[in-house]
Order: structure tokens, then C-alpha cells, then sequence
């Protein structure tokens, strides 16, 4: 008798725990959507309440019909923005992860480079676009490598700290199995690198978003970039609302993509 | 009697076999002596350990024999070899205090690691007479194969270690204090069931240990170092009966072999 009671009240300490379990997550959920929901509604009321014109700050609701209303107008510069931010991310991420490697395997190469590497990172991106646009023109080259430029040296950095993060007990195994350097890159240093890479790659999926929109400013006539700049001089400003809310999507996009990867690779 | 028996067969077997020969070696770092004059012939099959003060260079010794430092001044052989050519031969393998596994590695890709590395700097992977498979079910980690390392316990990690060790079936185990970052439950067994590989492999092992239960318990031999610089103070026979058991560290003999021995640490 004391054992089935036992055992039935065990099955729902279980069955509470997975409803406990439920409700915490919803909460997870349900806490930032409903403070996000009140911060639009305050917004919406103060606007109308002390009657702000619409080209100073406009309302959710205004932003909400440029949204939809200008959804074709709004994707058109949506694409040449993640090409761009894409093929930067690319090209800047591979570049350091290839240096990083030389890094790691010369030291000379090493004391060569990173002093350059660390002034080129010193330079703002804002001050650097120009000079780039001068040199490559309006064209798409300019941007990729701006978004290029601003994803390089945090991906440099935590790549060499990544290849050299063996532990020593890890590399007197390496030199006792009689590793030649090459094995010791393909069956140690690459994998232990790849949890600092991905830290990098998730700073440089939304810092190369960025990029791409810097290098649109500077000169360009599509592109998210181009269209805030556009928006901005023609106080259309739901639209310029409407451009920045994509922007940070397209960030949020890349990101998710990289998080996602890196669920896929790294299971350890 | 019977006891007497499987302890004393190894060197009885062929008295006259070395496994690893030190003539008054010593090891240097810069101006500090780590090893002074360290004469002594280690007998095939046997189960040496190695007990010492902090400072008397007990894993240097196993570095030095395992080729991972040189030897500043004298020699050092392993089954007449030099320790560059023991280790192109993989006649000695090497088990770490941390089991430095390589953590995206399932346990048995962590065994097989050994058979995939070497080729390039000339060695010739000898083949065992175990698979890796085999080799996981002798350290009683049979249906665990495929748990990655953060999924074991670190008794777990250990065996792991051990498994890797033997696959190549090497004729000399060098251990640092392989057991030392363990609960004592743990170690018990550790300990027993590295008897039992002893004796099933026949080969030859030098244990670095901290405590001297496990000196006692484990070793034919017991080599006491001495520091600064570290030198060979006394070895010291075992004379306990096998196979042994954990009871036999309640008996008379145990006790006054570890009490010796701690009275002969202090004076190191």
C-alpha cells in the first residue's frame, strides 16, 4: 500500500518537475517579449501624446506601415548589404585564420606581421573607408573588403590563442608518438582551435554586417547603408527606422547562422 | 607459495634482460642540476616505483627515459637502444597525471590516436595482439567507446589513458603519478586493475607516485629519490606476496615497509 502510494506520488513529483520545467521556459519567453511589447506601447502613446512630428521620432505604428509598405524598396538594398557582409565575412575570416596558421608555425613571420596587424587595427574603420573607396572605386570590392578589414583582427587573434591552446601533457604525447609537425596541426591544433575561432566568428557576424553599411555610406547607391543615408536626407524617417530595424536583422541572421554551425561542429 | 610465485616470475623468467639502463645520468636545466649521477638498471617485467621528496626529479627521470629531455651528461638505453630509436620503435609509451586525451575524440578514436601518428617521422606502428576494442574491455570500459571524454568520470579518463598506452604494446610503461588527482575508492581499483594488466601484458612499468601505500602496494621495487640535486637514494624490495590484495595493506609486512620508507623520506 505505502509502496504504490510512494511510487504514485513519485510520478508526479516527476510530472511537476516537467510542468515546473515548461512554465520556466515559457516565463524565459514570455518576460523580454512582454517588457519589448510595454517599451513599444510607451513609445507609441508618447509620440502621439506630446505630438512629436513624425520626421523626428516615429511612431511603432509608422515604422510598422514603412515596413510592410516599402517591403520591396526595402529588400532590393537588403541583398547587395548581405552579399556584401557575407563575401566579407568570407574573405576576412579566412584571411586571418591562414595568417593565424603562419603565425603559429613562424615565429619570425610572426614578429613581421602582428605589429602591422595591430596598427591596421588601431585605424577606424570610419576613417579607413574612404581612403578604400578612393583605391576600389564605388563598386562592390570597397565594401567587401571594409567588412573584410573589421572582422580580420578579433578572428586573428583569438586563431593563434586557439592553435597554441594544446595543453603541454597533450604535446609530450604528440612528441613521444614521434608527431611530425604537420600531424600535430591536423589531428591537434585544429580542432582545439576551433572553440576560440567560433567566439570569432560570432563577433565578426554582426561587426561585418556592419562594415558592409560603413562602406555603403561612404559611397554607394544601394544597399542598406546607401538607403539610411538616403532616408535621412529626405527626413523620410519611418523608412529610416524601418532600414535600421533590417540591419540589426540581418545581423541577428548571421549570427544565428554561426551559433547554429557551431552547435553542428563542436559537440565536445 | 603460489604468491611467491607470479611475483618473482618476471625477472626469474630472464634474469638477465634490461629494460631501460641509466649510467650516471644527469639532466640539466641551465645552471640547475634536476638529475645527478643516476645509475641503475631496471629489469624486464618488473614493476618499479618511484618515490620521492618534491624536487628529486622523479618525472624528470621519466622524461629523461622517455626521450622528452636529454640527458646532460652519461646514457640512457631502453632494451639496448638509445631513447630516440625506443621511441621511433614505440617500445615505450607514456601515461600522464592529467590523461590528456584529445576532447573530440570518442574513447576509442583517443586509443586509436597512436596507430594514426608517427608515420611520417619513420616509425614502424607495431601491431598488438589487442584491437583498441579489446584493449577498452581489458581496462573495463567496454560499451563506453564512443562517450567523449567529458562524459567520463576521471577514473574513466584515466583507463582511457591506460588503453591508449598499451596500444601499441609497448614493453616499457612510464607513469607520472597517474592516479594522483583521483579519490582514494577510485585509486583502490585503478591500482588492482593495473596489477592485473601487469601481469597479463608482462610489461615492464616505472610508477611516479606521492604516496607510499601505493609505492608499496603496487611496486617490486621501490626506487627512493632524493632532491637537490635528485639523485638515487636507496631501492628497496618488496617482498609481499601476489597477486596482491587490498586486505595486504592491514598486514604487519605492509606496515613496516611504509613505515621504513617514510622514515627513509624524511631524511631525503
Amino acid at each position: 500500500m505505502s509502496t504504490t502510494l510512494e511510487m504514485v506520488s513519485e510520478e508526479e513529483i516527476i510530472e511537476a518537475e516537467k510542468k515546473a520545467a515548461i512554465r520556466a521556459k515559457i516565463f524565459a519567453w514570455i518576460i523580454p517579449l512582454s517588457t519589448a511589447v510595454a517599451l513599444l506601447v510607451i513609445w507609441q502613446a508618447g509620440v502621439r501624446f506630446f505630438g512629436v512630428p513624425i520626421y523626428i521620432a516615429p511612431a511603432p505604428s509608422d515604422v510598422g506601415n514603412a515596413l510592410v509598405g516599402s517591403f520591396p524598396l526595402l529588400m532590393a538594398n537588403f541583398w547587395p548589404t548581405l552579399t556584401e557582409a557575407l563575401a566579407g565575412f568570407l574573405v576576412g575570416n579566412l584571411s586571418a585564420i591562414l595568417i593565424a596558421i603562419a603565425f603559429v608555425h613562424n615565429r619570425t613571420v610572426e614578429r613581421a606581421f602582428f605589429p602591422i596587424a595591430v596598427f591596421i587595427n588601431t585605424i577606424p574603420i570610419l576613417a579607413i573607408a574612404p581612403i578604400l573607396v578612393l583605391i576600389l572605386g564605388p563598386g562592390l570590392s570597397a565594401k567587401v573588403v571594409i567588412a573584410a578589414l573589421i572582422c580580420f583582427f578579433p578572428t586573428l587573434v583569438n586563431m593563434v590563442r586557439g592553435l597554441q591552446a594544446i595543453s603541454p601533457q597533450a604535446l609530450e604525447l604528440a612528441r613521444i608518438l614521434s608527431a611530425s609537425k604537420s600531424e600535430v596541426f591536423w589531428k591537434m591544433r585544429l580542432q582545439s582551435s576551433l572553440p576560440f575561432l567560433f567566439s570569432a566568428l560570432r563577433i565578426a557576424a554582426t561587426t561585418s554586417v556592419i562594415g558592409a553599411i560603413v562602406g555603403e555610406w561612404v559611397g554607394a547607391t544601394r544597399g542598406l547603408g546607401a538607403l539610411i543615408i538616403e532616408a535621412t536626407f529626405n527626413f523620410n524617417s519611418p523608412l529610416l527606422y524601418a532600414t535600421v530595424f533590417l540591419s540589426s536583422g540581418l545581423s541577428v541572421l548571421m549570427f544565428a547562422l554561426v551559433a547554429l554551425t557551431e552547435r553542428l561542429v563542436i559537440r565536445w | 607459495m603460489q604468491g611467491q610465485n607470479t611475483m618473482s616470475a618476471a625477472p626469474t623468467g630472464s634474469r638477465s634482460a634490461i629494460a631501460a639502463s641509466l649510467k650516471s645520468a644527469s639532466v640539466r636545466f641551465g645552471s640547475y642540476t634536476a638529475i645527478k649521477d643516476l645509475s641503475i638498471d631496471i629489469a624486464e617485467g618488473a614493476f618499479y616505483t618511484i618515490l620521492g621528496p618534491s624536487g628529486c626529479g622523479k618525472s624528470t627521470m621519466l622524461r629523461l627515459v622517455s626521450d622528452l629531455i636529454p640527458a646532460a651528461g652519461g646514457t640512457v638505453s631502453i632494451f639496448g637502444k638509445s631513447t630516440e630509436e625506443a621511441r621511433l620503435a614505440r617500445e615505450f609509451s607514456f601515461v600522464f597525471q592529467d590523461a590528456a586525451l584529445l576532447p573530440w575524440r570518442s574513447a576509442l578514436k583517443n586509443v586509436e590516436l597512436p596507430l594514426e601518428i608517427g608515420r611520417k617521422r619513420g616509425v614502424k606502428i607495431p601491431k598488438s595482439n589487442r584491437t583498441p576494442l579489446e584493449l577498452l574491455e581489458l581496462v573495463g570500459l567496454k560499451g563506453r567507446e564512443d562517450a567523449l571524454p567529458h562524459e567520463l568520470s576521471g577514473g574513466m579518463r584515466q583507463r582511457v589513458a591506460i588503453a591508449r598506452a598499451l596500444v601499441c604494446q609497448p614493453r616499457l610503461l612510464l607513469m607520472d603519478e597517474p592516479f594522483g588527482a583521483l579519490d582514494e575508492m577510485t585509486r583502490d581499483h585503478l591500482n588492482l586493475q593495473l596489477l592485473k594488466i601487469w601481469e597479463e601484458t608482462g610489461v615492464t612499468i616505472l610508477f611516479v607516485t606521492h604516496s607510499i601505500a601505493e609505492a608499496v602496494f603496487l611496486g617490486q621495487k621501490v626506487m627512493m629519490l632524493q632532491a637537490h640535486p635528485g639523485r638515487l637514494r636507496e631501492v628497496v624490495d618488496i617482498d609481499l606476496p601476489g597477486p596482491r590484495t587490498i586486505d595486504m595493506r592491514d598486514t604487519p609486512e605492509f606496515t613496516r615497509y611504509s613505515s621504513y620508507l617514510r622514515k627513509l623520506l624524511e631524511t631525503c
